[in-house]
């Protein structure tokens, strides 16, 4: 891993809006994704964690444009593409990649499997003929499916298998950089460290990119360097994953790890565990100043009245917390 | 009176489908104590839900069960008419379901759909039923009950719903409680609210509770005794500690080295389990594990093994256990080894 920034995150806003009233002007809108800051390394994992509605998803598919950001932005490889033309984008798309959540639902059941893994060839202009064919079998083998299996269709395979079509679809572009959104949770236990390797094992063969994104912290933390905690659209926290689990300081980021079952009884007999209250708020109408206050066990007056800001407290470890950054808190 | 509330024996369950018999559990036994927490484990597809669909007598066409005895509270539910189980389902035996978001029904208010077991089983009125179901709202930490008690499944959060499920369930004081997979689609820190609300509710109402899952954290949090399945069989049974510590079966010792650990600073590379689970419509003659298992022999893929009985009540499923087997290295599942 070297120090070079392949991607860097500036105050993205991503709002959905809610139309409403007889003309459809809008007057509200979700903000599902509310000045998230954060920065990837070239040949590292950042993990994305925290809990449905909190934005992880939307911000993994803002960055690859598959939403239009409402603000802020993205500069890959040195060049800004949250405001780039849609005809100059071709080219980003090619080094940015996306693996899906439902294995299922993200593969088109009418086509075979070399036709899916063909088809990023195909519109990139990448292979033609023998050599297409070539490529395709190549790619079934990186992720451990035989050219046998080019003929046949979705269905014909486990979620498992589905998810390798996946992956080699998302490598037939030979992208740099590669978005993993939730890519193991719709899998079985067994399976799920199976994926996992060799997405490692990718990484480390083709020095790949990746956003992690999950709401598993166990296989989080196991497969990113840093790791960004992310709550009601903001992000909370962000440190390498070591001293994330170490000693995380946002109230919430303790509440997520203390939350997790650990599989060990011993150690859950003994253990102290934070239970926070109540659910998540809704992101239409969000908590003024820190939107964690409703549910935070330390909230005081002025965490209502201002939002605190994500400030750098050691080396690469960032914190928004007025309890953490005020000294007189 | 035996102190098992549950015994299920030699249970079997097929699916007769177009394509052929799946034959989705094939010979499951075990049993629950009263006042204990038992966790089935297993993947999608080991049979955990089809078995305790079973006992609830659930199943739907084309699923049927073939053979086998599901004694609860001394009587067979297997051979018991419908019309009889009516009357034990919800009032006797209750049932969590995984999705609270599909489970409840859309046009009736919270407040009736825990009112209706009550009216059917234990025959309140109107308005006592009514005081029922918000009791049982505050019991599982609903606020304000009297107000939430009309309102919409959809009105409520996820969390919410599942804390409803829970209310239904528990409304008529059944003696077994059957979870499968309840807290599979909520965040983490709603899914630890309800693990902590059923241990209480445990200690409160003494009932009686199978919680399915396939998340071992789950498992090691909240249970007693452990039941791993896996293609239609129970692998291993044990107490807690047993299985997670001295497992014996390699499909046991092979979940517990695929999962990573939150607690331990240095991450040591996972070890998966190779392969995927077996297809129950054409089961496999010996072992269902055989294809998957670093240690399979020639008799695995002929026989299935007897089970080895331990103390506790600890058994398992594997050839490895016969005298004449190799000797493998006895694994010590989740605890660290000294170093």
């Amino acid at each position: 891993m070297s120090n070079e920034i392949l991607l860097e995150v500036k105050n993205l806003k991503k709002y959905f809006p809610i139309r409403k009233g007889f003309f459809g002007n809008t007057s509200i809108a979700v903000k599902a994704v509310d000045d998230v800051s954060f920065s990837i390394k070239k040949g590292e994992t950042f993990g994305l964690v925290g809990e449905s509605g909190c934005g992880k998803s939307t911000t993994g598919r803002t960055l690859i444009r598959l939403y239009e950001p409402t603000a802020g932005d993205i500069i890959f490889g040195g060049v800004n593409i949250a405001k780039m033309k849609e005809s100059d984008l071709m080219e980003y798309r090619k080094r940015i990649q996306m693996i899906f959540q439902d294995p299922y639902a993200s593969l088109n059941t009418r086509m075979t499997v070399a036709d899916i893994i063909g088809e990023p060839l195909d519109i990139h202009g990448l292979a033609k003929g023998a050599e297409r064919q070539q490529r395709i079998f190549d790619l079934l083998e990186t992720v451990g499916l035989s050219k046998d299996h080019a003929s046949r269709y979705p269905h014909e395979f486990s979620g498992g298998q589905r998810q390798r079509i996946g992956i080699a679809r998302a490598l037939a572009v030979d992208p740099e950089f590669i978005i993993c959104d939730e890519p193991i949770s719709a899998l079985d236990v067994s399976i799920q460290a199976q994926v996992v390797n060799m997405l490692e094992d990718l990484q480390k063969e083709r020095g790949l990119t990746y956003l992690f994104i999950a709401h598993d912290l166990s296989m989080v933390k196991y497969i990113s360097d840093r790791i960004g905690v992310m709550y009601l659209g903001k992000m909370a926290e962000i440190a390498p994953s070591d001293k994330l689990y170490a000693e995380p300081k946002h109230p919430y980021a303790q509440a997520l790890l203390s939350a997790i079952p650990i599989p060990d009884p011993e150690i859950m007999r003994n253990s102290n565990r934070i239970i926070i209250e109540g659910d998540v708020p809704s992101p239409i109408n969000p908590p003024s100043g820190c939107t964690f206050r409703t549910r935070c066990p330390y909230a005081k007056d002025m965490c209502s009245e201002v939002m605190p800001n994500l400030v750098e407290i050691s080396d690469d470890h960032w914190v928004a917390c007025h309890k953490v950054n005020n000294p007189n808190f | 009176m035996s102190k098992n509330i549950l015994e299920v024996k030699d249970l079997k369950t097929s699916f007769y489908t177009h394509l052929g018999e799946v034959q989705a559990v094939r010979g499951v036994s075990f049993n629950v104590e009263k006042g204990q927490i038992l966790g089935i484990v297993g993947e999608s597809g080991s049979g955990k839900s089809v078995t305790s669909m079973s006992v609830m007598r659930l199943l739907q066409f084309p699923g049927k069960i073939k053979s086998g005895e599901i004694f609860f509270q001394g009587e067979d539910l297997a051979k018991k008419p419908e019309k009889e189980m009516l009357g034990i389902r919800g009032d006797k035996i209750a049932m969590i379901f995984q999705d609270p978001m599909t489970s409840l029904n859309p046009v009736y208010t919270i407040g009736n759909q825990i009112i209706e077991g009550l009216k059917l089983h234990r025959g309140l009125d109107k308005n006592e039923a009514r005081k029922e179901a918000i009791k049982m709202l505050d019991l599982v930490g609903i606020p304000a009950p009297e107000e939430r008690v009309d309102n919409y499944p959809h009105e409520f959060s996820g969390g919410m719903r599942q804390r409803a499920m829970i209310a239904i369930a528990l409304a008529c004081e059944p003696d077994l409680l059957i979870a499968d997979e309840p807290t599979t689609a909520l965040d983490v820190t709603i899914q630890a609210q309800i693990l902590e609300l059923l241990r209480d509710l445990k200690d409160k109402v003494e009932t009686s509770i199978i919680l399915i899952t396939h998340d071992l954290g789950v498992v090691a949090d909240l249970c007693s005794r452990v039941v791993v399945m896996y293609g239609g069989l129970v692998m291993e049974e044990g107490n807690i500690d047993d299985i997670f510590y001295q497992p014996r079966h390699p499909y046991t010792m092979g979940l517990l080295k695929s999962i990573p650990r939150l607690d331990i600073e240095e991450d040591e590379k996972l070890v998966p389990i190779p392969g995927s689970p077996p297809d129950l419509l054409k089961p496999p003659v010996g072992c269902p594990f055989a294809s998957r298992c670093p240690y399979t022999m020639k008799i695995c893929l002929d026989e299935f093994p007897e089970y080895t009985h331990e103390q506790n009540g600890h058994r398992s499923a594997c050839w490895l256990n016969h005298p004449d087997a190799p000797k493998i290295k006895v694994s010590t599942g989740v605890r660290r080894e000294a170093r």
